[in-house]
């Protein structure tokens, strides 16, 4: 133990309740390592006897046979089509808030309810937030970013619907991390430039933004990372069409409002709780999500090197 | 009027600018709080607060839902969703607490006992536990625990016992609470490692230095001193565990049926649903006004619920503030 030098006290001259104790921290500590070891072996051993590189570029495709009915290259262009979107609406919002609660921030009431809001939505199940999209998305304003039945109800499943919940979900993580990077920026940066006669937004523009560069990279990869992941979203809001079904001939706007699928909705769809004819696609699948996984937590690993706390835990919010 | 972005922004207009963004978020969650209760408050109308209790059967009760048409009577509207209230209830409870055990433990053996290569394992393993995509914990429980469960834990005896009011295919409590225990303790343990990291190790030494030995000294000192952290642990690990849908749809046997504890052993491997996990598994029908409606009410009171246990954990903490460390 830290106790540093000296005459260590034996656990074997402890009371029976202190000894249980110790053993379940230690059975608590390593059994989760085994737990996790446990998932990624068997993920890695259920993927690689799964996965096939054809999977990963052909299109899913209805067929009797395992064999012709292709693979998952529809879903991962919806993964990535949702993780755009995503990204895009969500890091304007969220470094522009960041900005304005550290830097701004009166008047005071207004700065509490927005950190509030905030909190709110971290806090709010994904599946709420996919019911808020469906109840948004089916009113009838908001009717040329879906599909409109022949009986005149708005469908409201769509690229942009989803992903525009997707950046609801993304919007804690980057702010929080943005936040914590303004704040820990010393204040004598900004009073060296007030000094030069920079108005505020100039010092914003030019010291700041550069300065937390590696905060907002972290919480850009925090946000892609909870996108990537989510399921419940997509299930909603996606359409569940196996292809990306684009919505109309305009080239970009038809995909945009067209439905389709994403990985987490694939794995999920091929389990036994969806149609579950397919496990071994599901593994595949889900094999290569967690890959992805792996991949954005190593990111935020090397990025937060430099900024994390004492352990590492939690790198600028990585897992609240 | 490019050019006039070009130069350079006054302050003003800039901070008015960064001002609406932020409002904007704000401006969201309201919206979202008002159409999702929009959206809920046909049940309450027909039910009032009633449709939280029991009476009826809920499954028939939904599938009559699904089966009207846009303009249903009001009978259609009639709903006890008990089961799944209680279904919730039931797990978040026994997650929570069993979590908040092992991730106290997990947290104490990371900070205080591991040696050093042994902690320089253990948290990117606790990272990676958190980053996991809920639905890759439940394919490995649908695909891998549950035919274990349902093929080699329960007897053909206790499925005969049961099986003219469920079927008991391994899907069911034991194997929800396994799983979301392993998925809401990471969470857990960031919080509180990090607390106990910031506990002064001297209020420790000095427990020791009178003759507490140190297992005791750092349950006696530092995790007291930790409780906040642990509190908002909790709170979030509640939250996370409420609003849980996809992992449980998979495997917790999705039957609208109430685990009994009278059943001795079988009460485990019951099947059950909850709220979040009806709303994915009926999300189809949502169209149909009567059921759109009662999905809507459980989002409602999943809102609700998140929102209360954000001021409860605030309630547990203020009195806790007397000790500086930050919770």
């Amino acid at each position: 133990m830290r106790s540093g030098p000296g005459r260590r006290s034996s656990p074997m001259t402890w009371r029976w309740g202190d000894r249980l104790a110790l053993a379940f921290a230690w059975t608590a500590g390593i059994g989760l390592c085994v737990i996790a070891g446990a998932i990624v072996l068997y993920m890695g051993y259920r993927g690689i006897e799964y996965l096939r590189p054809n999977l990963l570029f052909s299109r899913p495709a209805p067929g009797k046979l395992q064999r012709e009915s292709g693979g998952f290259l529809d879903p991962l262009f919806g993964t990535a089509l949702l993780t755009f979107i995503g990204v895009l609406l969500a890091t304007p919002l969220a470094v522009g808030s960041a900005l304005w609660i550290a830097e701004y921030g009166r008047p005071t009431w207004l700065a509490r309810i927005v950190e509030s809001s905030i909190e709110v939505v971290a806090g709010t199940p994904d599946i709420v937030i996919a019911l808020f999209g469906l109840a948004i998305f089916q009113l009838h304003l908001l009717a040329p970013l879906s599909f409109t039945a022949s009986g005149g109800g708005v469908f409201g499943r769509s690229f942009v619907a989803a992903g525009a919940m997707m950046s609801l979900i993304a919007l804690p993580p980057m702010f929080a991390a943005t936040r914590d990077g303004l704040q820990a920026v010393p204040m004598h940066m900004r009073e060296a430039a007030f000094a030069l006669g920079k108005t505020r937004i100039a010092t914003i523009r030019r010291v700041l933004l550069p300065s937390v560069r590696s905060n907002i990279a972290t919480g850009v990869t925090l946000g892609v990372s909870r996108i990537i992941g989510d399921t419940a979203i997509v299930v909603l809001l996606l359409g569940e069409t196996l292809r990306i079904e684009p919505q109309g001939s305009v080239p970009v706007l038809g995909l945009l409002r067209g439905t389709g699928s994403s990985l987490t909705s694939y794995v999920y769809e091929n389990s036994p709780a969806g149609e579950g004819a397919a496990p071994q696609k599901a593994y595949a699948a889900a094999f290569v999500l967690l890959v992805f996984v792996l991949i954005l937590n190593l990111i935020v690993e090397r990025i937060g090197r430099s900024q994390s706390d004492s352990l590492g835990l939690t790198v600028a919010g990585a897992v609240v | 009027m490019l050019k006039r972005l070009g130069s350079p922004w006054s302050d003003h207009r800039a901070e008015r600018l960064l001002g609406a963004v932020s409002l904007l978020v704000g401006v969201v969650v309201v919206v979202m709080v008002v159409f999702v209760a929009i959206h809920a408050w046909p049940t309450f109308q027909h039910n009032g607060l009633g449709w939280l209790g029991s009476g009826g059967n809920l499954s028939t009760q939904i599938s009559a839902m699904g089966a009207t048409n846009a303009h249903p009577p009001p009978s259609a509207y009639h709903l006890n969703a008990w089961p799944l209230v209680y279904g919730t209830l039931l797990i978040t409870a026994v997650s929570v607490v069993l979590g908040l055990l092992v991730a106290v433990f997990s947290s104490i053996f990371i900070v205080e006992l591991a040696p050093a290569r042994l902690r320089r394992i253990a948290i990117p393993v606790i990272r990676l536990l958190a980053s996991v995509p809920s639905v890759i914990y439940g394919l490995i429980g649908v695909l891998v625990l549950v035919p274990f469960v349902g093929n080699d834990i329960i007897t053909s005896s206790e499925k005969a016992s049961v099986q003219n009011v469920v079927q008991l295919t391994g899907a069911g409590l034991i194997v929800t609470v396994a799983i979301l225990t392993v998925m809401i303790t990471p969470i857990m343990i960031a919080l509180i490692c990090e607390a106990l990291v910031s506990v002064p190790s001297s209020w420790r030494e000095g427990a020791i230095a009178l003759g507490v030995n140190p297992l005791r000294a750092i349950l006696a000192v530092t995790i007291r001193a930790a409780r906040p952290a642990i509190v908002a642990a909790a709170v979030l690990a509640t939250a996370r565990a409420l609003g849980e849908a996809i992992m449980i749809s998979m495997v917790s046997g999705g039957s609208l049926f109430s685990p009994k504890p009278i059943d001795g052993v079988v009460f485990l491997f019951e099947p059950l649903s909850t709220l979040a996990a009806t709303i994915v598994n009926y999300h189809d029908g949502i169209s149909a006004p009567a059921l759109g409606s009662s999905l809507y009410a459980f989002a409602l009171l999943l809102l609700f619920s998140a929102f209360v246990l954000s001021v409860a954990g605030y309630l547990i903490k203020l009195p806790l503030r007397k000790y500086q460390v930050r919770g």
